[in-house]
């Protein structure tokens, strides 16, 4: 008798059930298959060998991982730049959306919002063919600075080690910033009007209002945004280090990412670079799980899980 | 709202429009830069100097550009991903918001925790390349469109928009006998226009974009080659060598074009099509991020 209702409700929904299957295939095969290989990790996988047939070897890569000095020169460049881009990726676009929620002149907001997208459109490898120029002995950073008369001869930015840092979060900044205010943009403008004309009856300036009605006001998207970005923390991924970064500069932008392709895909080490994968994904979702609890503390409508 | 207008608030009013003017600038600078240095006579250009205007207008790097075979296999390479990969992403992420939308579907929360997850982690550079060495799409052109076809967010952003749309028109569909497939293509993908303009932005941005995928997994057939990744190649060779010798494509052309000029030439092919695209759909885009970002 079930198994009749349950054979007429399956018939019911044929088409939804036909409809869903292809990619239930595809998102197990694509995406869950690959989980299966973090196996790898703990044995000594060799390619021609099936999966019966590799060796375990327990932690042993995560051991050697730790004793790597290597390692944790790219764990600082990792962690550095993380960190710079969270600080300024994030505060500076709220900054941006404030001063822009400011502007009264409907065509000129508009026209800074579409300029400040465009950046965001294009990829890191135009990003970065744009910037090596501009950064070059006769490109316009150059030629500004000298103008100005704060140096006397030209700096070859993208050759120096310690300038790397700032670079790339200052290029990051340039790229991102208008695209990561049009979520704080949007809250702003769902701010209730009366807040304002009675902040402004109660003799508020732009400012006192900017601080005690619209920041509060977006208080629950900037929670969000915040634990997202931690979560996100570690994984910048490698593609502004890769692109912007040379051999001369290595000791400062060599990341995780670019330490997985190198030891793992390109020496052929596929068990180390997994456990390094591995190592990455526990990282990322304790800081989630982390700053989750902490913002579930101190705003519990921020929190995302 | 009564304003008063103090000297403090005209200072401030001043001090935004400088600041907006200048954040303008900046963010068009390096954009203008490359378009006059391709507009530019190449061996005019190697002096320097040059901002936002060309100084000797010239079309030849332009030429010269599309004479190169790996740079015009690139483009329509770039533009077939493109086009396919939007296309079949588009379809493929919605159908899958729309079956996670149906309120009465039996595995709607299996279907849809499964992609939730993917959200969170996934399995990581090597085990990926491992297994699409498996499936065998090394030096094939699905590698473009297959592994990357549905993101997690793109779903939950669609699905967001599919449960504000009234849940009656789709009873009365199925009291006229239609299937869900029919009200799927019929009644549900019309009437979501406007997020399905945004999705596809991004999925489209996403591919014109990409290179990685062409150096870890087609680099063997240069039939398959990207826009971005040939890009690449010429960026690479240019900052390796920061004294900016010869790229073998200048090598051959020495006298007419630099390789400077080029690399700045192929920088404004690959970056006008989304110029051209993007204003038209802010839009809907800025509707489509809020909407993910206030229920995701």
């Amino acid at each position: 008798m079930n198994l009749k209702r349950a054979m007429g409700k399956i018939y019911h929904q044929r088409y939804l059930l036909l409809m869903s299957l292809p990619f239930v295939i595809w998102v197990v095969i694509f995406k869950y298959v690959p989980i299966w290989g973090w196996t790898m990790a703990f044995q000594e996988y060799k390619p021609h060998r099936t999966f019966w047939q590799q060796p375990w070897v327990g932690l042993a890569h995560f051991r050697e991982l730790f004793r790597d000095p290597m390692f944790y020169e790219v764990m600082r460049n990792t962690l550095v730049m993380s960190v710079l881009s969270l600080i300024c990726g994030y505060t500076l676009p709220i900054i941006f959306a404030l001063l822009l929620n400011e502007l009264r002149n409907g065509f000129f907001k508009r026209f800074v919002q579409t300029v400040s997208y465009l950046p965001h459109f294009v990829s890191w490898v135009i990003v970065a063919s744009m910037f090596s120029k501009l950064l070059g002995i006769d490109g316009g950073v150059n030629q500004a600075l000298m103008a100005l008369g704060i140096i006397d001869k030209p700096i070859l930015f993208l050759a120096q080690g310690r300038y790397f840092w700032g670079l790339v979060t200052s290029i990051e900044v340039w790229k991102e910033i208008g695209w990561n205010s049009i979520i704080f943009l949007a809250a702003m403008m769902a701010v209730d009007p009366d807040l304002y004309d009675a902040a402004a009856v109660d003799g508020a300036g732009r400012f006192r209002r900017m601080w005690h009605v619209t920041l509060p006001g977006i208080s629950t998207v900037i929670a969000i945004m915040l634990i997202m970005s931690i979560g996100n923390l570690i994984n910048i991924g490698f593609e502004k280090q890769f692109l912007l970064g040379n051999n001369l500069v290595k000791d400062y932008s060599e990341v995780l990412d670019l330490y997985v392709l190198n030891y793992g895909i390109r020496i052929g080490r596929y068990s180390y670079g997994t456990a390094i994968g591995i190592f990455k994904s526990v990282v990322s979702v304790t800081l989630l799980l982390l700053a989750n609890g902490i913002i579930r503390r101190i705003n519990p409508e921020g929190r995302i899980i | 709202m009564v304003q008063r207008h103090t000297i403090g608030d005209k200072l401030f009013n001043i001090f935004l429009y400088v600041f907006m003017v200048m954040m303008a600038a900046i963010t068009l600078y390096p954009f203008l830069n490359v378009l006059a240095i391709s507009l530019n006579d190449s061996v005019d250009a190697v002096r320097g100097g040059i901002h936002i205007w060309p100084r000797k207008f010239t079309l030849q790097n332009y030429r010269e550009v599309f004479t190169y075979p790996h740079l015009v296999t690139g483009f329509y390479i770039s533009v077939l991903r493109t086009v396919v990969g939007t296309v079949l992403g588009l379809v493929s992420s919605a159908m899958v918001a729309y079956v996670i939308s149906c309120r009465e579907f039996m595995f709607r929360r299996f279907v849809s925790g499964i992609f939730v997850l993917t959200l969170y982690f996934s399995g990581g550079m090597i085990p990926e390349f491992m297994l699409i060495r498996k499936l065998g799409l090394i030096n094939n052109f699905w590698v473009y469109i297959l592994p990357g076809l549905i993101s997690g967010w793109n779903v939950f952003v669609l699905r967001a928009y599919m449960d504000t749309l009234p849940e009656n028109i789709k009873e009365s569909a199925k009291l006229d006998g239609a299937n869900d497939l029919t009200i799927f293509f019929r009644l549900i993908l019309p009437l979501c226009k406007p997020v399905l303009a945004t999705i596809a932005l991004f999925i489209a941005v996403g591919q014109w974009n990409s290179w990685f995928d062409t150096f870890l997994y087609t680099t063997g057939n240069p039939s398959l080659t990207t826009l971005q990744y040939e890009m690449m190649r010429i960026l690479q060779n240019v900052t390796v060598s920061s004294t900016g010798s010869m790229y073998a494509l200048g090598q051959a052309n020495a006298p007419r074009v630099s390789p400077e000029s080029i690399r700045m030439t192929i920088t404004v092919v690959a970056t006008v099509p989304i110029v051209l695209v993007y204003p038209f759909l802010q839009k809907y885009f800025v509707k489509g991020l809020t909407l993910g970002a206030l229920k995701g």
